[in-house]
């Protein structure tokens, strides 16, 4: 109905092909995606960051948390990105940072996912009062606004990662869930389902057996769609003062940096450094997105004229 | 009608639940806070007080359920408390708002017209060279969080270009009045968070828009009228740009309580006096009775956009009135 | 013969895809006489419904034509510049949609569809635009009444005939329809047809008819073109084509539909499936499924041969058409 369509624009990646007979194989898909342009840059992106979370003593010259060189020093070889208030290496920071910050934006969309789906699911599947409970519950949180409650949310909790964690997972879970339900009911009208119900199969078995694969391809996309976000919702709220301000992550660098007012009266590099990592995941996660979208729905896809193939 | 009837109730569960949230949170949470800050009131009018003990468990000597009633009578009739200074909530909000609405209000609807027009020519000639830079552009802005966009255009604009202010809604000393000077003054201050927002808010809204116009530019009525010989413009915008915006309307009042989270952030940076930036400053002084306050109102203003636009959509799309 | 009202010559329609350009359309030709009606029929994927658009100019990106012309009323559709189409099209001829409910759009009532359309290509009154709309509608047999109704609120076979209304506003010559009954059940369906037959009795029209319905097909049509892999297989009069079925692809598709009346046979389908059209097969592009395939069926490609009123694309009339010539 046209109610139902109204929410499926909130999310900025997935499109309106969540027909799962319109995707190719997975085979064929994972080629289509492996020779898109944005794919391959997103994956890049994402995967050199997983590398520098990996490794970061391989890369960052310096022990992040050491105090001792000369303070709100500008670039130079020695500091690439200069040196903050309290004269540690921004650079190191930035690179020890990749972790920490990775890892709370993959286990926030992790967890989010899986409830977005485990609900939306279950209400397409059961169907009637719980179907109703559920789809309302899911768009109340669709409209109380994200960081208000984020903000507030943090106010009681106390600061740490763990509580950013549990905040952000609240605040995003509903994303995904009406995508995820309209997907789960047109799969549940499918005759192999159909066929599963009818030979005495328990619920449990045929979501988890018969439904849920099939969306595969949406749960990736919902889980990227919402990576993008997660990354500056989180380091949103740690740039408020929310946060652990210690902690080693880009959001906290950015607080730490606008406290001492280094964009305009120390070292610039160390307040916008930490901003670019956060947009650069960000577009990672979108391009890779994006491209999901593009292979997943042929009518998104821009055309490039091969011509010559033509058979004889 | 029964589609508004099904979209009311939404509204006043959701309402519902904000104020349900206000009311538990201060309850499930551990440690005691709200005491802390209730202790800090002097001066107070009694029934402001006792309208935060009930809201926040301090000093309440009835049941749980007794204190709920009461608290949402008091929401229901203004009565939101005192902030940590002493003045009543709603009132702080009301001072602040006019700011806020300015900038966000503005930013919000031109973000709506560049996003919309853009998404629509970009969908038109798909492949075409807008379409190609465009939306992969926009969205890519779009998901970059507002704060950097902000940062970014300080830097540049003020900072380093020193062609605006850095912050505040108008320069240290001015006096407010209706003058030109001062209009310009407050503009100049507007200026870079208002574009912030827009940058943050249009890339957004291109995208969305861009997919729906694919989706319904390649439906069977719109094939059906370049078949009757229909004038381009005509297919263009009466057949398919209005059915793609206004199944999507009520998607995007929904997507305003992403704006107003980065107008939050932005006032912040831009230290702009509105409503975002009473709100971080609550929460740095833990004035509870504020933020809960101020959570409250931004959870209203999203449910007023989402209705308006669900009446607008009642009106305006004929398959909503069951025949 | 008299002139014919639509020409195709050798048309070719392409589609765009990552693996490259397939032709969904190749090398079409056929003619439609005044007031005729011509059936297409074929299995889905063959391309009748391409044909279609190609034909009516409607194709929209990855799909384009290629190579091949479409006469009518003395011009090439497919050279024409783009106001010059405009001018023409539903003044001389009208495309049906297959499903309704698709093909109107939902938040124009009908009256107001109408109105577009009549707008588009001349200067009305109002009343005057009223007085055509209503008397379209009655054409029908709906009442005009349902002016200010909106699509949804009409019944399926409802809406595909104010569909056919829609078509009929300026009385073209052609009318082109795919698939129209389709979407409908067997009642409706039955009562559409009629309608479209009576109308075309009256009012004089050609009608170019694409279903996979061979009992429609059989009922309605004066000459039969069957389809297949992108080419025409056999073209005949109706007929000729039920009576003596020339192609085996033809031969196929009469055992496959089950006769209510006449004898009960056992329902035999066609082996196999329809080619990619991206990798056709060498050689004559059915031969992979033909129970009557020839070892030179593998290697070359038949041309499509005159067998008396009918044509047919298989090389077993190869020598016939060699010697009649």
């Amino acid at each position: 109905m046209a109610t139902d369509a109204a929410s499926n624009t909130a999310t900025a990646g997935t499109a309106a092909a969540t027909d799962a007979e319109t995707a190719t194989s997975p085979r064929r898909f994972t080629r289509s995606l492996l020779h898109n342009r944005k794919a391959l840059i997103g994956a890049v992106i994402l995967l050199v960051m997983v590398f520098v979370s990996v490794f970061p003593g391989l890369i960052a010259p310096h022990d992040p948390e050491a105090s001792i060189y000369p303070p709100n020093l500008g670039p130079s070889w020695n500091h690439l990105l200069g040196t903050t208030q309290l004269g540690q290496d921004v650079f190191s920071q930035l690179i020890w940072s990749t972790r920490l910050t990775l890892e709370v934006t993959l286990v926030v969309s992790l967890i989010a996912t899986l409830i977005s789906m485990i609900i939306g699911v279950t209400a397409a599947y059961a169907g009637g009062l719980t179907d109703r409970v559920l789809t309302m519950t899911t768009d109340v949180f669709l409209i109380i606004p994200v960081l208000p409650l984020l903000i507030l949310l943090s106010a009681y909790l106390t600061p740490g990662t763990g509580s950013l964690i549990l905040a952000l997972i609240i605040t995003s879970w509903a994303f995904q869930a009406r995508q995820l339900r309209s997907q789960g009911l047109s799969v549940r009208n499918r005759d192999y389902v159909v066929a599963a119900r009818v030979r005495g199969e328990r619920p449990l078995y045929i979501v988890l057996v018969e439904i849920v694969p099939t969306m595969t391809s949406l749960i990736v996309a919902s889980f990227l769609a919402l990576a993008v976000f997660e990354v500056g919702f989180a380091a949103s709220l740690q740039f408020l003062g929310l946060g652990n301000s210690g902690s080693l992550m880009w959001g906290t660098m950015l607080y730490n940096a606008q406290q001492a007012a280094a964009l305009e009266s120390g070292n610039a590099w160390w307040a916008l450094s930490p901003g670019a990592a956060v947009a650069l995941m960000g577009a990672g996660f979108a391009l890779l997105n994006y491209a999901f979208d593009e292979v997943g729905n042929p009518a998104l896809r821009p055309l490039r004229r091969k011509r010559g193939r033509t058979p004889a | 009608m029964r589609y508004l009837a099904r979209r009311g109730v939404l509204f006043l569960v959701t309402l519902w639940a904000a104020l349900t949230v206000n009311f538990i949170i201060p309850r499930v949470m551990p440690g005691n806070e709200a005491t802390a800050v209730l202790g800090t009131l002097h001066n107070v009018n009694p029934a402001a007080l006792h309208a935060l003990q009930i809201e926040f468990a301090v000093n309440v000597h009835q049941s749980v359920l007794s204190s709920y009633f009461e608290y949402l009578g008091n929401c229901l009739t203004g009565q939101f408390g005192v902030t940590a200074q002493g003045v009543p909530v709603m009132t702080e909000i009301m001072s602040k708002l006019p700011w806020t609405l300015g900038l966000v209000g503005v930013a919000t609807v031109l973000a709506f017209v560049i996003g919309t027009v853009a998404g629509i020519a970009s969908a038109w000639r798909l492949g075409g060279r807008l379409d190609s830079v465009l939306p992969p552009t926009l969205f890519i802005v779009s998901t970059i969080p507002a704060f950097f966009i902000g940062l970014l255009l300080i830097y540049v604009f003020a900072v380093r270009l020193n062609w605006l202010p850095l912050g505040g809604n108008y320069s240290v000393g001015a006096t407010p009045s209706w003058s030109l000077s001062f209009i310009w003054d407050v503009l100049k201050h507007a200026l870079l968070p208002a574009l912030s927002l827009v940058i943050v808010t249009a890339g957004l809204w291109v995208y969305s828009m861009r997919n729906n116009m694919i989706t319904t530019v390649s439906e069977d009525y719109v094939k059906t009228a370049r078949a009757k010989g229909l004038p381009t413009r005509r297919i263009k915008y009466d057949y398919a740009a209005r059915n793609a915006i206004l199944p999507n309307l009520t998607g995007f009042a929904m997507q305003l309580g992403y704006v107003l989270g980065g107008a939050i952030v932005i006032e912040y940076l831009f230290s702009y006096p509105g409503l975002g930036y009473l709100f971080y400053t609550a929460s740095t002084n833990h004035d509870l009775p504020l933020m809960e306050g101020l959570f409250l109102f931004y959870t209203v203003a999203v449910l007023v956009c989402v209705l308006v636009a669900d009446i607008l959509t009642a009106i305006l799309d004929p398959r909503t009135r069951e025949g | 013969m008299a002139e014919p009202l639509l020409e195709v010559t050798d048309l070719a329609v392409e589609y765009l895809t990552e693996a490259g350009a397939v032709r969904a359309v190749d090398g079409v030709s056929f003619t439609v006489g005044a007031g005729e009606f011509l059936g297409i029929v074929g299995e889905s994927g063959c391309g009748k419904s391409t044909l279609l658009f190609g034909v009516s100019q409607l194709l929209t990106p990855p799909g384009e034509v290629v190579g091949g012309t479409v006469m009518f009323g003395g011009k090439d559709l497919v050279a024409l510049d783009t106001d010059e189409l405009r001018a023409m099209r539903w003044r001389d001829y009208s495309v049906v949609m297959q499903s309704a409910m698709n093909a109107l759009n939902p938040m124009m009532s009908i009256g107001a569809q109408l109105e577009d359309t009549l707008n588009a290509h001349g200067r009305l009154s109002r009343e005057e635009i009223r007085q055509r709309s209503a008397e379209v509608l009655r054409l029908v047999g709906i009442d005009d009444a349902h002016l200010t109704s909106y699509p949804h609120q009409l019944s399926g076979g409802m809406r595909q005939r104010a569909m056919i209304a829609m078509a009929l506003l300026f009385t073209p010559r052609l009318v082109l329809m795919d698939e129209p009954t389709s979407a409908l059940d067997v009642v409706a369906q039955r009562s559409l047809m009629s309608k479209i037959r009576e109308l075309q009795q009256s009012l004089g029209f050609a009608v170019v008819f694409v279903t996979h319905d061979m009992s429609v097909v059989s009922r309605y049509s004066d000459r039969v073109m069957v389809m297949y892999a992108g080419q025409i297989a056999e073209a005949a009069p109706t007929a000729a084509i039920f009576d003596r079925p020339l192609h085996p692809y033809t031969r196929g598709l009469m055992t496959a539909f089950p006769s209510v009346t006449g004898p009960r046979k056992e329902l035999a389908g066609i082996p196999g499936s329809p080619p990619d059209l991206a990798r056709p097969p060498r050689g004559c592009r059915f031969h992979p499924r033909c129970p009557v395939v020839m070892p030179v069926c593998h290697s070359q490609s038949p041309e499509l041969y005159r067998v008396g009123e009918a044509q047919a694309r298989c090389l077993l009339y190869a020598e016939q058409a060699k010697e009649a010539v």
